[in-house]
Protein backbone atom coordinates (compact mmCIF):
# COMPACT_ATOMS: atom_id res chain seq x y z
CA UNK A 1 0.00 0.00 0.00
CA UNK A 2 1.39 3.25 -1.33
CA UNK A 3 -0.16 5.90 1.63
CA UNK A 4 1.86 9.21 2.18
CA UNK A 5 1.30 8.94 6.07
CA UNK A 6 1.59 13.28 6.83
CA UNK A 7 0.74 13.27 10.60
CA UNK A 8 1.85 16.63 10.39
CA UNK A 9 -1.62 17.67 8.26
CA UNK A 10 -3.16 18.55 11.48
CA UNK A 11 -0.94 21.69 11.88
CA UNK A 12 -1.60 22.79 8.15
CA UNK A 13 -3.68 26.10 7.57
CA UNK A 14 -6.82 25.16 6.71
CA UNK A 15 -8.62 24.75 3.10
CA UNK A 16 -10.52 28.57 4.40
CA UNK A 17 -7.18 29.71 5.47
CA UNK A 18 -8.60 30.04 9.22
CA UNK A 19 -7.32 27.79 11.87
CA UNK A 20 -5.61 24.50 11.26
CA UNK A 21 -7.16 21.05 10.89
CA UNK A 22 -6.30 20.31 14.80
CA UNK A 23 -8.70 23.23 15.31
CA UNK A 24 -11.19 20.91 13.70
CA UNK A 25 -10.52 18.09 15.63
CA UNK A 26 -11.30 20.03 19.00
CA UNK A 27 -14.53 21.57 17.89
CA UNK A 28 -15.23 18.38 16.75
CA UNK A 29 -14.01 16.57 20.18
CA UNK A 30 -15.84 19.60 22.18
CA UNK A 31 -18.94 19.07 20.36
CA UNK A 32 -19.35 15.46 21.03
CA UNK A 33 -18.73 16.02 24.95
CA UNK A 34 -20.89 18.84 25.23
CA UNK A 35 -23.47 17.06 23.26
CA UNK A 36 -23.17 14.08 25.37
CA UNK A 37 -22.89 15.51 28.86
CA UNK A 38 -26.46 17.57 28.23
CA UNK A 39 -28.17 14.76 26.50
CA UNK A 40 -27.11 12.60 29.81
CA UNK A 41 -28.07 14.73 32.51
CA UNK A 42 -31.65 15.42 30.44
CA UNK A 43 -31.95 11.31 30.25
CA UNK A 44 -30.27 11.39 34.14
CA UNK A 45 -33.27 13.64 35.38
CA UNK A 46 -36.05 11.76 33.00
CA UNK A 47 -35.17 8.35 33.44
CA UNK A 48 -35.31 8.21 37.09
CA UNK A 49 -38.59 9.86 36.86
CA UNK A 50 -39.98 7.56 35.08
CA UNK A 51 -37.92 4.87 36.83
CA UNK A 52 -39.73 5.84 39.99
CA UNK A 53 -42.96 6.19 37.75
CA UNK A 54 -42.80 2.63 36.95
CA UNK A 55 -42.83 1.17 40.62
CA UNK A 56 -45.47 3.62 41.95
CA UNK A 57 -49.12 1.27 43.18
CA UNK A 58 -50.71 3.59 40.87
CA UNK A 59 -51.30 1.85 37.23
CA UNK A 60 -52.10 4.65 34.82
CA UNK A 61 -48.44 6.45 35.76
CA UNK A 62 -47.36 2.47 35.08
CA UNK A 63 -48.76 2.54 31.68
CA UNK A 64 -47.72 5.90 30.38
CA UNK A 65 -44.08 5.34 31.77
CA UNK A 66 -44.15 1.36 30.29
CA UNK A 67 -45.53 2.90 26.57
CA UNK A 68 -42.59 5.66 27.15
CA UNK A 69 -39.60 3.09 27.48
CA UNK A 70 -41.46 0.62 24.48
CA UNK A 71 -41.54 3.67 22.23
CA UNK A 72 -38.28 4.94 22.69
CA UNK A 73 -36.20 1.52 23.13
CA UNK A 74 -38.03 -0.12 19.67
CA UNK A 75 -37.33 2.52 16.97
CA UNK A 76 -33.42 3.02 16.14
CA UNK A 77 -32.03 5.91 17.22
CA UNK A 78 -31.57 6.98 13.16
CA UNK A 79 -35.19 7.12 12.86
CA UNK A 80 -36.04 9.05 16.47
CA UNK A 81 -33.12 11.64 15.27
CA UNK A 82 -34.52 11.97 11.69
CA UNK A 83 -37.95 12.06 13.55
CA UNK A 84 -37.50 15.35 15.45
CA UNK A 85 -35.44 16.30 12.83
CA UNK A 86 -37.32 16.62 9.76
CA UNK A 87 -40.83 15.69 10.99
CA UNK A 88 -41.77 16.65 14.28
CA UNK A 89 -41.53 20.77 13.29
CA UNK A 90 -43.59 20.45 10.61
CA UNK A 91 -46.33 18.13 11.57
CA UNK A 92 -46.02 19.56 15.70
CA UNK A 93 -45.56 23.26 15.49
CA UNK A 94 -47.43 26.04 14.46
CA UNK A 95 -45.93 27.93 11.22
CA UNK A 96 -44.93 30.69 12.58
CA UNK A 97 -42.74 28.39 15.10
CA UNK A 98 -41.38 26.65 12.22
CA UNK A 99 -40.41 29.54 10.03
CA UNK A 100 -38.33 31.07 13.44
CA UNK A 101 -36.75 27.37 13.47
CA UNK A 102 -35.69 27.93 9.73
CA UNK A 103 -34.56 31.38 10.27
CA UNK A 104 -32.24 30.40 13.45
CA UNK A 105 -28.61 29.27 13.07
CA UNK A 106 -28.76 25.88 11.72
CA UNK A 107 -25.91 24.63 13.83
CA UNK A 108 -28.07 25.45 16.83
CA UNK A 109 -30.82 23.65 15.54
CA UNK A 110 -29.32 20.87 14.78
CA UNK A 111 -27.00 20.53 18.62
CA UNK A 112 -30.31 21.65 20.23
CA UNK A 113 -32.11 18.48 17.85
CA UNK A 114 -29.50 15.97 18.97
CA UNK A 115 -29.35 16.81 22.76
CA UNK A 116 -33.01 16.77 23.02
CA UNK A 117 -33.25 13.51 20.74
CA UNK A 118 -30.18 11.57 22.27
CA UNK A 119 -31.67 12.49 26.05
CA UNK A 120 -34.94 11.11 24.88
CA UNK A 121 -33.56 8.22 23.70
CA UNK A 122 -31.15 7.29 26.36
CA UNK A 123 -33.82 7.86 29.48
CA UNK A 124 -35.93 5.31 28.33
CA UNK A 125 -32.40 3.01 29.13
CA UNK A 126 -31.73 4.73 32.30
CA UNK A 127 -35.25 4.26 33.69
CA UNK A 128 -35.15 0.55 32.98
CA UNK A 129 -31.57 0.26 35.20
CA UNK A 130 -33.55 2.92 38.26
CA UNK A 131 -36.52 0.54 37.91
CA UNK A 132 -34.36 -2.93 38.26
CA UNK A 133 -31.88 -0.60 41.14
CA UNK A 134 -35.65 -0.17 42.88
CA UNK A 135 -37.18 -3.71 42.59
CA UNK A 136 -33.44 -5.46 43.36
CA UNK A 137 -34.53 -3.40 47.34
CA UNK A 138 -35.73 -6.06 49.69
CA UNK A 139 -39.73 -5.35 50.47
CA UNK A 140 -39.02 -4.71 53.93
CA UNK A 141 -37.15 -1.37 52.99
CA UNK A 142 -40.36 0.28 51.89
CA UNK A 143 -42.34 -1.44 54.95
CA UNK A 144 -39.91 0.33 57.25
CA UNK A 145 -40.04 2.98 55.97
CA UNK A 146 -43.48 3.53 56.12
CA UNK A 147 -43.62 2.18 59.61
CA UNK A 148 -41.43 5.29 60.54
CA UNK A 149 -44.00 7.22 59.04
CA UNK A 150 -42.43 8.50 56.52
CA UNK A 151 -43.94 9.65 52.96
CA UNK A 152 -44.29 7.45 49.76
CA UNK A 153 -42.13 10.60 48.26
CA UNK A 154 -39.68 10.29 51.62
CA UNK A 155 -39.25 6.76 51.57
CA UNK A 156 -37.88 7.27 47.45
CA UNK A 157 -35.67 9.84 48.35
CA UNK A 158 -34.19 8.56 51.95
CA UNK A 159 -34.26 4.97 51.37
CA UNK A 160 -35.03 3.36 48.33
CA UNK A 161 -33.38 5.64 45.75
CA UNK A 162 -29.83 6.49 47.34
CA UNK A 163 -29.76 2.36 47.72
CA UNK A 164 -30.67 1.55 43.91
CA UNK A 165 -27.98 3.99 42.68
CA UNK A 166 -25.42 2.06 44.25
CA UNK A 167 -26.81 -0.88 42.60
CA UNK A 168 -26.55 0.49 39.26
CA UNK A 169 -23.95 2.52 38.68
CA UNK A 170 -21.95 -0.25 36.46
CA UNK A 171 -24.88 -0.44 34.31
CA UNK A 172 -25.58 3.09 33.98
CA UNK A 173 -21.30 3.73 33.17
CA UNK A 174 -22.21 1.36 30.42
CA UNK A 175 -25.41 4.15 29.17
CA UNK A 176 -23.23 7.08 29.72
CA UNK A 177 -20.50 5.50 27.44
CA UNK A 178 -23.10 5.04 24.98
CA UNK A 179 -23.68 8.41 25.00
CA UNK A 180 -21.07 9.41 23.44
CA UNK A 181 -20.96 6.75 21.20
CA UNK A 182 -24.53 7.01 20.17
CA UNK A 183 -23.79 11.06 19.57
CA UNK A 184 -22.06 9.97 16.35
CA UNK A 185 -25.13 9.94 14.94
CA UNK A 186 -25.69 13.23 14.42
CA UNK A 187 -23.25 13.67 12.00
CA UNK A 188 -26.72 12.73 9.61
CA UNK A 189 -28.07 15.78 10.38
CA UNK A 190 -25.48 17.85 9.74
CA UNK A 191 -23.48 18.46 12.80
CA UNK A 192 -20.06 18.75 12.82
CA UNK A 193 -18.72 16.52 15.92
CA UNK A 194 -15.53 14.42 16.33
CA UNK A 195 -16.82 11.46 13.51
CA UNK A 196 -17.86 13.81 10.81
CA UNK A 197 -14.75 16.20 11.58
CA UNK A 198 -12.21 13.18 10.57
CA UNK A 199 -14.06 12.58 7.78
CA UNK A 200 -14.56 16.23 6.80
CA UNK A 201 -10.30 16.33 7.00
CA UNK A 202 -10.05 13.06 4.92
CA UNK A 203 -12.02 15.09 2.29
CA UNK A 204 -10.04 18.43 2.67
CA UNK A 205 -6.74 17.26 3.01
CA UNK A 206 -6.55 13.07 1.86
CA UNK A 207 -5.59 12.35 4.83
CA UNK A 208 -8.68 10.27 6.01
CA UNK A 209 -6.38 7.40 7.79
CA UNK A 210 -4.59 10.56 10.29
CA UNK A 211 -7.78 11.64 10.93
CA UNK A 212 -9.90 9.09 11.98
CA UNK A 213 -6.82 7.06 13.48
CA UNK A 214 -6.86 10.21 15.87
CA UNK A 215 -10.49 10.26 16.11
CA UNK A 216 -10.66 6.36 17.59
CA UNK A 217 -8.00 7.39 19.80
CA UNK A 218 -9.37 10.10 21.92
CA UNK A 219 -13.05 8.03 21.44
CA UNK A 220 -10.97 5.35 23.34
CA UNK A 221 -9.13 7.54 25.84
CA UNK A 222 -13.04 9.01 26.47
CA UNK A 223 -14.17 5.79 27.17
CA UNK A 224 -10.95 5.08 29.60
CA UNK A 225 -12.11 8.40 31.33
CA UNK A 226 -14.82 7.55 32.27
CA UNK A 227 -14.48 4.21 32.87
CA UNK A 228 -12.28 5.18 35.52
CA UNK A 229 -14.10 8.03 37.15
CA UNK A 230 -17.17 5.87 37.68
CA UNK A 231 -15.06 3.10 39.22
CA UNK A 232 -14.01 5.79 41.48
CA UNK A 233 -17.36 6.72 42.01
CA UNK A 234 -18.53 3.83 42.88
CA UNK A 235 -15.91 2.65 45.34
CA UNK A 236 -16.37 6.13 47.10
CA UNK A 237 -19.87 5.54 47.05
CA UNK A 238 -19.66 1.84 48.84
CA UNK A 239 -21.32 1.93 51.84
CA UNK A 240 -19.92 -0.94 54.76
CA UNK A 241 -21.74 -3.93 54.44
CA UNK A 242 -23.76 -3.11 51.84
CA UNK A 243 -21.99 -4.59 48.79
CA UNK A 244 -23.49 -7.85 48.97
CA UNK A 245 -26.99 -6.72 47.37
CA UNK A 246 -26.82 -7.76 43.57
CA UNK B 1 -51.20 20.82 10.96
CA UNK B 2 -49.89 22.57 7.71
CA UNK B 3 -48.92 19.44 5.62
CA UNK B 4 -51.24 16.93 4.55
CA UNK B 5 -49.71 13.41 4.30
CA UNK B 6 -50.26 11.44 1.18
CA UNK B 7 -49.98 7.59 2.48
CA UNK B 8 -50.27 6.36 -1.12
CA UNK B 9 -46.84 6.21 -1.72
CA UNK B 10 -45.93 3.42 0.25
CA UNK B 11 -48.04 0.70 -2.13
CA UNK B 12 -45.65 1.65 -4.62
CA UNK B 13 -42.75 1.50 -2.45
CA UNK B 14 -43.15 -1.36 -1.45
CA UNK B 15 -41.38 -3.50 -3.39
CA UNK B 16 -38.35 -1.75 -2.99
CA UNK B 17 -38.74 -1.52 1.04
CA UNK B 18 -39.14 -4.99 1.42
CA UNK B 19 -35.68 -5.55 -0.86
CA UNK B 20 -34.49 -2.93 2.14
CA UNK B 21 -35.97 -4.85 4.79
CA UNK B 22 -34.03 -8.23 3.60
CA UNK B 23 -30.89 -6.51 3.64
CA UNK B 24 -31.49 -5.19 7.01
CA UNK B 25 -32.22 -8.85 8.13
CA UNK B 26 -29.24 -9.90 6.10
CA UNK B 27 -26.98 -7.44 8.10
CA UNK B 28 -28.45 -8.96 11.31
CA UNK B 29 -28.00 -12.86 10.35
CA UNK B 30 -24.24 -11.81 9.68
CA UNK B 31 -23.77 -9.90 12.72
CA UNK B 32 -25.05 -13.10 15.01
CA UNK B 33 -23.53 -15.71 13.02
CA UNK B 34 -20.31 -14.17 11.51
CA UNK B 35 -20.20 -11.93 15.23
CA UNK B 36 -20.90 -14.87 17.67
CA UNK B 37 -18.01 -17.03 15.67
CA UNK B 38 -15.34 -14.37 15.82
CA UNK B 39 -16.76 -13.67 19.20
CA UNK B 40 -16.16 -17.04 20.81
CA UNK B 41 -12.70 -16.92 19.35
CA UNK B 42 -12.04 -13.67 20.85
CA UNK B 43 -13.49 -14.87 24.25
CA UNK B 44 -11.10 -17.61 24.00
CA UNK B 45 -7.90 -15.80 23.57
CA UNK B 46 -8.70 -13.57 26.44
CA UNK B 47 -8.96 -16.41 28.63
CA UNK B 48 -5.57 -17.77 26.95
CA UNK B 49 -2.92 -17.66 29.52
CA UNK B 50 -0.43 -16.46 26.59
CA UNK B 51 -0.05 -12.67 27.51
CA UNK B 52 0.07 -11.64 24.18
CA UNK B 53 -2.66 -13.93 22.64
CA UNK B 54 -5.30 -12.34 25.36
CA UNK B 55 -3.52 -9.45 25.04
CA UNK B 56 -4.43 -8.71 21.44
CA UNK B 57 -8.31 -9.62 22.04
CA UNK B 58 -8.14 -7.24 25.37
CA UNK B 59 -7.16 -4.69 23.02
CA UNK B 60 -9.56 -5.66 19.81
CA UNK B 61 -12.52 -5.31 22.09
CA UNK B 62 -11.83 -2.43 24.36
CA UNK B 63 -10.73 -0.22 20.71
CA UNK B 64 -14.36 -1.55 19.14
CA UNK B 65 -16.46 -1.28 21.84
CA UNK B 66 -15.07 2.31 22.61
CA UNK B 67 -16.02 3.73 19.04
CA UNK B 68 -19.46 4.73 17.77
CA UNK B 69 -20.81 2.20 15.16
CA UNK B 70 -21.14 4.76 12.60
CA UNK B 71 -16.68 5.36 12.88
CA UNK B 72 -16.62 1.62 12.75
CA UNK B 73 -18.67 1.42 9.78
CA UNK B 74 -16.67 4.06 8.11
CA UNK B 75 -13.34 2.43 8.88
CA UNK B 76 -14.30 -0.27 7.10
CA UNK B 77 -15.78 1.27 4.35
CA UNK B 78 -11.96 2.79 3.84
CA UNK B 79 -9.98 -0.52 4.75
CA UNK B 80 -11.72 -3.23 2.78
CA UNK B 81 -11.46 -2.36 -0.75
CA UNK B 82 -8.15 -1.59 0.55
CA UNK B 83 -7.37 -4.99 1.65
CA UNK B 84 -8.75 -6.66 -1.48
CA UNK B 85 -6.79 -4.21 -3.25
CA UNK B 86 -3.91 -5.46 -1.37
CA UNK B 87 -4.91 -9.27 -1.82
CA UNK B 88 -5.87 -9.32 -5.50
CA UNK B 89 -2.83 -6.65 -6.55
CA UNK B 90 -5.68 -5.08 -8.56
CA UNK B 91 -8.61 -1.83 -7.93
CA UNK B 92 -12.13 -3.39 -7.40
CA UNK B 93 -15.09 -1.87 -6.58
CA UNK B 94 -17.31 -4.25 -4.68
CA UNK B 95 -19.43 -1.25 -3.22
CA UNK B 96 -20.12 -0.48 -0.25
CA UNK B 97 -22.57 -3.16 0.76
CA UNK B 98 -19.64 -6.09 1.50
CA UNK B 99 -18.11 -3.29 3.59
CA UNK B 100 -21.38 -2.97 5.87
CA UNK B 101 -21.87 -6.59 6.59
CA UNK B 102 -17.64 -6.91 7.71
CA UNK B 103 -18.18 -3.51 9.62
CA UNK B 104 -20.52 -5.23 11.67
CA UNK B 105 -19.36 -8.35 12.06
CA UNK B 106 -15.67 -6.87 13.31
CA UNK B 107 -18.15 -4.40 15.42
CA UNK B 108 -20.94 -6.80 17.01
CA UNK B 109 -17.85 -9.88 17.67
CA UNK B 110 -16.15 -7.32 20.15
CA UNK B 111 -19.94 -7.22 22.30
CA UNK B 112 -20.08 -11.00 21.72
CA UNK B 113 -16.79 -11.63 22.83
CA UNK B 114 -17.89 -10.56 25.99
CA UNK B 115 -20.69 -12.01 26.56
CA UNK B 116 -19.61 -15.04 26.04
CA UNK B 117 -16.66 -14.54 28.29
CA UNK B 118 -18.85 -13.64 31.12
CA UNK B 119 -20.76 -16.88 30.28
CA UNK B 120 -17.69 -18.89 30.13
CA UNK B 121 -16.64 -17.45 33.67
CA UNK B 122 -20.00 -17.79 34.95
CA UNK B 123 -19.55 -22.35 34.22
CA UNK B 124 -18.47 -23.86 37.39
CA UNK B 125 -14.82 -24.90 37.69
CA UNK B 126 -15.89 -28.24 38.89
CA UNK B 127 -17.50 -28.97 35.34
CA UNK B 128 -13.75 -28.30 33.86
CA UNK B 129 -12.13 -30.81 36.54
CA UNK B 130 -14.69 -33.21 36.14
CA UNK B 131 -14.26 -33.34 32.28
CA UNK B 132 -10.44 -33.19 32.66
CA UNK B 133 -10.65 -36.00 35.11
CA UNK B 134 -12.19 -37.86 32.43
CA UNK B 135 -9.43 -37.89 30.31
CA UNK B 136 -10.95 -34.87 27.72
CA UNK B 137 -8.47 -32.48 26.18
CA UNK B 138 -8.65 -28.52 27.23
CA UNK B 139 -10.03 -28.23 23.30
CA UNK B 140 -12.91 -31.03 24.19
CA UNK B 141 -13.81 -29.46 27.43
CA UNK B 142 -14.05 -26.45 26.05
CA UNK B 143 -16.25 -27.62 23.32
CA UNK B 144 -18.85 -30.69 24.96
CA UNK B 145 -18.79 -29.30 28.59
CA UNK B 146 -18.08 -25.57 29.42
CA UNK B 147 -19.09 -23.35 25.84
CA UNK B 148 -22.17 -25.19 25.09
CA UNK B 149 -23.37 -24.35 28.90
CA UNK B 150 -22.22 -20.87 28.63
CA UNK B 151 -24.35 -20.16 25.11
CA UNK B 152 -27.20 -21.47 26.94
CA UNK B 153 -27.06 -19.15 29.84
CA UNK B 154 -25.98 -16.07 27.90
CA UNK B 155 -29.29 -16.61 25.13
CA UNK B 156 -31.61 -14.22 26.86
CA UNK B 157 -28.95 -11.73 26.14
CA UNK B 158 -27.81 -12.21 22.97
CA UNK B 159 -31.31 -12.03 22.02
CA UNK B 160 -31.85 -8.92 23.57
CA UNK B 161 -28.78 -7.37 21.37
CA UNK B 162 -29.74 -9.20 18.26
CA UNK B 163 -32.67 -6.99 18.55
CA UNK B 164 -30.73 -3.68 19.00
CA UNK B 165 -28.16 -5.26 16.36
CA UNK B 166 -31.41 -5.20 14.02
CA UNK B 167 -31.78 -1.40 14.90
CA UNK B 168 -28.61 -0.36 14.58
CA UNK B 169 -28.53 -1.72 10.88
CA UNK B 170 -29.94 1.18 10.04
CA UNK B 171 -26.85 3.32 10.38
CA UNK B 172 -25.29 1.92 7.03
CA UNK B 173 -27.29 4.77 6.07
CA UNK B 174 -24.27 6.55 6.30
CA UNK B 175 -22.26 5.17 3.70
CA UNK B 176 -25.97 4.78 1.69
CA UNK B 177 -26.37 1.06 1.09
CA UNK B 178 -30.01 0.33 0.80
CA UNK B 179 -31.23 -1.14 4.23
CA UNK B 180 -34.85 -0.75 5.11
CA UNK B 181 -34.07 2.89 6.06
CA UNK B 182 -31.65 3.41 3.39
CA UNK B 183 -35.00 2.26 1.07
CA UNK B 184 -37.24 4.37 2.53
CA UNK B 185 -34.50 7.45 2.28
CA UNK B 186 -33.96 6.95 -1.35
CA UNK B 187 -37.90 6.64 -2.26
CA UNK B 188 -38.72 9.49 -0.10
CA UNK B 189 -36.65 11.55 -1.35
CA UNK B 190 -37.45 11.10 -4.96
CA UNK B 191 -40.99 11.82 -4.10
CA UNK B 192 -40.68 14.31 -1.85
CA UNK B 193 -42.25 11.92 0.40
CA UNK B 194 -39.96 11.62 3.53
CA UNK B 195 -42.10 12.46 6.23
CA UNK B 196 -44.42 9.39 4.89
CA UNK B 197 -41.61 6.77 4.61
CA UNK B 198 -40.12 7.84 7.96
CA UNK B 199 -43.09 7.60 9.31
CA UNK B 200 -43.52 4.00 7.94
CA UNK B 201 -40.41 3.29 8.81
CA UNK B 202 -40.35 3.65 12.43
CA UNK B 203 -43.89 1.99 12.42
CA UNK B 204 -42.28 -1.40 10.89
CA UNK B 205 -39.13 -0.81 13.24
CA UNK B 206 -41.48 -0.31 16.47
CA UNK B 207 -43.93 -2.94 15.25
CA UNK B 208 -41.04 -6.11 14.91
CA UNK B 209 -38.91 -5.06 17.80
CA UNK B 210 -41.64 -4.91 20.07
CA UNK B 211 -43.43 -7.91 18.96
CA UNK B 212 -39.46 -9.67 19.46
CA UNK B 213 -38.67 -8.09 22.74
CA UNK B 214 -42.27 -9.91 23.93
CA UNK B 215 -40.95 -12.67 22.52
CA UNK B 216 -37.51 -12.79 24.32
CA UNK B 217 -39.34 -11.54 27.56
CA UNK B 218 -41.39 -14.89 27.80
CA UNK B 219 -38.86 -17.04 26.70
CA UNK B 220 -36.56 -15.47 29.20
CA UNK B 221 -39.50 -15.82 31.95
CA UNK B 222 -40.02 -19.70 30.99
CA UNK B 223 -36.96 -20.50 31.18
CA UNK B 224 -36.39 -18.65 34.48
CA UNK B 225 -39.37 -20.96 35.60
CA UNK B 226 -37.77 -24.54 34.35
CA UNK B 227 -34.26 -23.86 36.10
Amino acid sequence: MNYDWNWAIFFARTFTGVGRYADWILSGLALTIGIALVAWMVALVLGVLLGVARTLPWRPVRVVAATYVELFRNIPLLVQLFFWYYIAPVLLLPQTLQDDLNAAHPVLVQTATAVWCLGLFTAARVCEQVRAGIQAQPPGQFNAGFALGLRRSQVYRHVILPMAFRVIVPPLTSEFLNVFKNSAVALTIGLLELTAQSRQIGEFTGHIFEAFIVATALYFLIAQLIAWLMARLERRLRLPGAEVHR
Amino acid sequence: MNYALDWSVIPEAMPFLVQGMLLSLGLLAASLLGGLALGIGLALMRLSPHRWVSGAATVYVSVFRSIPLVLAIFWFYLLVPLLIEAVRGTFTPIGPMYSAFIAFVAFEAAYFCEVIRAGILSIRPGQTSAALALGMTRAQTMRHIVLPQALKVMTPLILTKAIIIFQDTSLVYVISVSDFLGAATKIGQRDSRLIELYLFAGAVYFVLCFAASKCVDIYTQKKRAAA
